[in-house]
């Protein structure tokens, strides 16, 4: 079935899985898992490098291959969030970033103000934003007022596993905006990423889900799969929900077995 | 790194840590001595971020705040 590609600041991306490179049991899980997922695009934080400088998770990651995204986890202000994107960029990154604005520790949800401000001045910059939002409809049409290539509201707290808590809201978000709606953290295994992707959703991303789980590679491929058939739900358009029976064989035509 | 004064050091702060340089490196100095990868790397000096372009020309002065960056596992 023909379908189009995901457009993000004008490249695009037949996988609609974006996947991450953080708690994986080893390098070789996660690049075994990456290739298992057919992801395209790989999110990264930015870091201090440890000295002596060792290892680098780049070793694992084909780059000429996929697409890195940075991210901005860990930062509590626009500030901090907008100089970590120049970090990044400078490092060679490219434009692309996930951006994230942690307002309270607990549930790392989002602080929207310091997102809309931080978004603001990377989109102005030629960043192209990806900004972890919470799942609120107005949130979601600033954002892409505010330029932002994308609007990722998070299905539940980041790590939780709880899945799509309020798909009515993601539903709203994809009525509010033009830009590509990515449900980004709380997918705990594969119906949930296929149940974003049934509302209509653009993408998923997700991290722990998948280095999480007890075979992350073997998750990473029912993710694959969740994501595409989720995708083929949205697109076939499916039946309407009734509560009473209709009946799927004809009811003419039965035997007679009375005598 | 300068011939006329090779054991005069300076104090500078990298990722967080104390660290005696000798007086007058450069980032690109720096780098090498700590043996880091230019690839997919970043440098900070006192909260602004060093153009690649300029590591051989910036010069260190005691007590910099040096941050040294590089993408790691994150979600």
């Amino acid at each position: 079935m023909y379908d189009t590609n995901l457009v993000l600041g004008g490249k695009e991306f037949t996988s609609r899985l974006i996947v991450g490179t953080g708690k994986y049991s080893s390098m070789d899980v996660m690049r075994d898992a990456h290739e298992a997922s057919g992801t395209e695009i790989i999110t990264v934080a930015v870091r201090r490098v440890s000295l002596p400088s060792g290892e680098s998770i780049l070793d694992y990651i084909d780059t000429k291959r996929y697409t890195l995204l940075p991210n901005t986890a860990g930062c509590y202000t626009a500030d901090e969030a907008v100089r970590t994107c120049y970090l990044a960029r400078e490092a060679g990154l490219g434009e692309m970033v996930k951006l994230e604005v942690i307002g309270d520790q607990r549930t790392l949800f989002p602080d929207v103000q310091g997102l809309l401000e931080a978004t603001k001045t990377l989109a102005r910059d030629g960043f192209i934003v990806m900004p972890y939002s919470n799942d609120d409809p107005v949130m979601a049409r600033k954002l892409q007022d505010a330029g932002a290539a994308c609007v990722m509201p998070l299905g539940a707290p980041i790590g939780s596993g709880l899945g799509i808590r309020n798909p009515y809201n993601i539903k709203i978000i994809l009525e509010t905006v033009t830009v590509p709606v990515i449900v980004d953290a709380g997918v705990g295994t594969a119906s949930d990423a296929a149940i974003a992707m049934e509302l209509g959703c653009d993408g998923v991303l997700m991290n722990t889900a998948i280095a999480g789980a007890h075979d992350a590679v073997a998750m990473a491929k029912a993710m694959k799969l969740a994501v595409e058939a989720g995708r083929l739900a949205y697109k076939a358009g499916r039946i309407g929900k009734k509560l009473y029976a209709t009946a799927s064989s004809p009811l003419e035509g039965l035997p007679d077995w009375t005598s | 790194m300068k011939g006329a004064r090779p054991f005069v050091s300076m104090t500078i702060s990298v990722n967080g840590k104390s660290m005696e340089i000798p007086v007058g490196t450069t980032v690109d100095g720096l780098l090498t001595l700590l043996n880091v990868k230019r690839e997919y790397t970043a440098v900070a000096v006192n909260r602004d971020i060093t153009p690649k372009s300029t590591y051989t020309a910036v010069r260190l002065s005691e007590g910099d705040k040096v941050e040294i960056v590089r993408p790691m596992g994150g979600g």
